[in-house]
């Protein structure tokens, strides 16, 4: 089978796989499994800070980028466009099998789901999904809708903190150390506190998101994954 | 002031002023105790102690230290150097290879000697240097690109600057460690064990770069040891160097520790214990023969490099005086042995640890578990339950001072490794990590994610003293003082002090990044300063005036 290429080259499944064992090997070592390890780098992404076509990207992984920590790899020009292939097929989801309509996952998303609510381009308590088709497969998309709980991503961690004046606030997780905590309240403003002056602090273990299981049915829920698939916005 | 006392301050002054001008002999590389105002060695002592004995800060005082300047590097790569204080001139390592001299009362810049790498070099994990070595008037440095430099320390002037033999850059050869001075011999050893190297540590001498020795850690076939490899696979079989050694003179012995066998995480291909992988070796600084070995992991799957600085501390061992050698490595164990035979003495775990279920009395892990095709969580996390960063012992406290990774853990998946030279040859890296070991100052970890830790072990019972936990994970080294002060630092972005007999916090100050390298102190005209790397700068404190 053939994957289309999303730039000058078509790429077939098994160079997809030797790409994925190829960047395990070597890649892997900084950017990480996700391919996000990196600041400011989020290879799986399928969008490139410094290259756009495939043989751009390839030309980096062969020769590194000077001056910064990317090293020169001694792979082949066939083997730099399998780790290509793999980065964009990943960015793809690989091959999809979602059986919904998107249309009607779409009417969910804004209506009786209430995703919107939350997931919207201006919300900050929530990540916008924008391009949850490139960065999430559909099964784990699915996995977020019934067990939103399951695996909390660490952009989206909650707290909830009592000072010692009696004062209670939950938000949003954006650092923490020793000695203090940085949060977005729940009135979106930037707050930061010193732990001593908190009586209480906990890091929420249970999603902000309610779970959609027995909310949506087996269909209603294969549209709205549907749906979400279809979104791959650029970063 | 006795006139017995007088003649004493009379003396050292004599020896202080007469330093000014002197070279550094190796005389006085042995005898560092009798002018603590300098820094003269990565850890400096040749035992490795990081242990200063200047005491005009004190835990009363600490907290008055106040910035005396910060050097910016020009270079946003990981700062890791320790620098060298030679009368009052700081020698560091601006990353990856330039040299600077700097004042140690102001920071203003001498001079900087500046290189630039081949463009082929490819180091495992960022372009690091840990410092320099010196000896004479010179300065010596290893480079990421497989060479080996000397400079005039007075101008910075290249004096020379040689290939070390068979260190090619594109096959993933890097040197990163700061050189130790033995006798007349700069030794060193190159980085590279996730490319498939094969290590070594090799002594040069000073007045040419001229390789003296060599010691393979990795035998090859035939030689004792190789059987302990399947078929040739020493050949790839890593045992790289990167973290400086230490020297015991009245035993003649350098001991250094050695790196992951490779690939790192697949072990299919190497059956048996891979010596001297994941060891220290005790060499002979003049020929650079073994004398004794002791493997803490063998046959490793897990990365546990046992490039740890070689502690060195005579201590009360069961009633009577022991040469002892401590050693908190990277696999979640620390160790006592006799640095004289390399006979383990104790072994304790100072971390959660999965990896196996225990030593024996000879100190050999037991039931040691393996990666598998589907994926094995095991702890500690691939970083190590410790890792590069120095520990410190003190002769005062009799307290042995190590930066920990408390509870981190990785999920270790056995997956193909095929050596091609200059490319990583590791099995698959580890997923599922919580820990960043490529560093990050943004900490939203839940609580049992991993945090950092700087422990207090007393090595006489094994027990832990006291802990200073972080919410985050730590990269930093730690220093001691004569006064009981101890100095470290670590991802959330501030250099400390605790009390190194309680292990109380007695003053922090925020410095402008990760803490990813170890504490130093000088003293120039009477006066104490503590310095440190911390993000892309070094920053210097002393007591306000």
């Amino acid at each position: 089978m053939l994957l289309a290429g999303a730039g000058q080259h078509v790429y077939t499944n098994a160079d997809v796989e030797n790409g994925a064992r190829l960047y395990s090997a070597s890649c892997a070592t900084c950017h990480g499994p996700r391919g996000d390890a990196v600041r400011g780098v989020t290879l799986l992404s399928g969008s490139f800070r410094r290259a756009t076509t495939d043989d751009e990207v390839a030309r980096i992984i062969l020769g590194g980028i000077p001056g910064t920590s990317m090293p020169p790899n001694n792979y082949s020009e066939a083997e730099a466009g399998m780790i290509v292939a793999y980065l964009r097929g990943a960015a793809r989801g690989g091959v999809t099998a979602t059986t919904g309509d998107a249309s009607r996952g779409r009417a969910i998303f804004t209506g009786k789901g209430r995703c919107a609510t939350c997931h919207n381009d201006t919300s900050r308590m929530a990540p916008s999904l924008v391009d949850v088709g490139i960065v999430r497969r559909p099964l784990e998309i699915e996995q977020a809708l019934v067990e939103p709980s399951a695996e909390i991503h660490y952009d989206y961690r909650f707290v909830r903190a009592v000072t010692k004046g009696g004062e209670t606030v939950s938000g949003r997780l954006l650092n923490q150390n020793s000695f203090s905590v940085q949060i977005l309240d729940s009135s979106e403003r930037l707050r930061s506190f010193d732990k001593n002056d908190l009586k209480e602090f906990a890091i929420k273990t249970t999603s902000e998101m309610p779970s959609y299981r027995g909310v949506l049915d087996a269909q209603e829920l294969s549209d709205v994954v549907t749906y979400l698939v279809t979104l791959r916005g650029h970063r | 002031m006795t006139t017995m006392k007088i003649a004493r301050v009379l003396f050292l002054s004599c020896l202080l002023t007469a330093s000014v001008a002197a070279q550094v002999t190796f005389d006085r590389l042995l005898h560092t105790s009798t002018e603590p105002g300098n820094w003269l060695t990565y850890s400096g002592n040749l035992q490795g102690q990081r242990h200063s004995l200047l005491t005009q800060i004190t835990p009363a005082n600490v907290k008055n230290l106040e910035l005396q300047w910060a050097f910016q590097a020009a270079s946003l790569e990981k700062f890791e150097a320790t620098p060298i204080a030679l009368d009052g001139v700081l020698y560091t390592v601006q990353p990856p290879n330039d040299v600077v001299a700097l004042d140690g009362a102001t920071g203003r810049t001498y001079w900087t000697y500046s290189y630039k790498p081949s463009p082929l070099a490819r180091p495992c994990c960022g372009r690091v240097n840990r410092g320099l070595a010196i000896l004479g008037d010179t300065l010596f440095m290893g480079t990421i690109d497989g060479r080996l430099l000397a400079l005039d320390a007075k101008s910075g002037r290249e004096i020379w600057n040689v290939a070390v033999d068979g260190a090619r850059a594109e096959a993933g050869f890097n040197f990163t460690v700061a050189p130790l001075v033995v006798k007349n011999t700069i030794i060193t050893g190159p980085a590279g064990g996730d490319f498939g190297i094969r290590g070594f540590i090799a002594g040069f001498d000073p007045a040419n770069g001229k390789e003296k020795w060599r010691f393979y850690t990795i035998p090859s076939g035939g030689e004792p040891g190789s059987e302990t490899w399947t078929k040739d696979s020493w050949m790839h079989g890593g045992g790289a160097v990167w973290v400086t050694g230490s020297y015991d003179p009245d035993l003649n012995l350098t001991y250094w520790g050695t790196g992951n066998p490779g690939p790192d995480w697949n072990g299919d291909s190497r059956m048996g214990d891979n010596l001297y992988s994941d060891s220290v070796v005790a060499l002979d600084p003049d020929t650079g023969k073994i004398k004794w070995h002791f493997q803490f992991t063998p046959h490793d799957e897990f990365d546990y490099d046992s490039t740890q600085v070689p502690v060195l501390a005579d201590i009360d061992w069961q009633g009577r005086p022991r040469k002892a050698m401590l050693w908190a490595n990277r696999n979640g164990f620390w160790y006592v042995l006799d640095r004289a035979t390399g006979e383990f003495l104790s072994g304790k775990p100072f971390t959660k640890v999965t990896w196996t279920t225990g030593l024996d009395a000879k100190g050999r892990p037991q039931h040691q578990v393996t990666p598998t095709a589907d994926g094995l969580v095991v702890y500690p996390h691939l970083a190590g339950g410790t890792n590069w960063y120095s520990p410190s012992y003190s002769p005062r406290t009799g307290l042995f001072y190590v930066p920990t990774w408390q509870d981190g853990h990785a999920t270790f998946t056995k997956g193909p490794a095929e050596y091609v030279e200059g490319r990583s040859f590791i099995g698959t890296f580890p997923t599922g990590t919580t820990l960043s070991i490529n560093g990050t100052q943004v900490n939203r970890r839940m609580p049992g994610e991993g945090h950092g830790a700087v422990l207090a072990l007393d090595p006489r019972t094994g027990a832990k003293r006291w802990e200073f936990a972080m919410s985050d994970i730590t990269d930093a080294g730690v220093m001691t003082t004569a006064s009981d002060v101890l100095f470290s630092g670590g991802r959330e972005g501030y250099f400390f002090a605790l009390d190194a007999k309680t292990g109380a916090l007695l003053w922090k100050a925020p410095v402008a990044g990760i803490v990813q390298a170890a504490p130093m102190s000088y003293a120039i005209g009477g006066r104490q300063y503590v310095a440190i790397a911390a993000g892309n700068s070094l920053y210097s404190y002393a007591l306000r005036n």
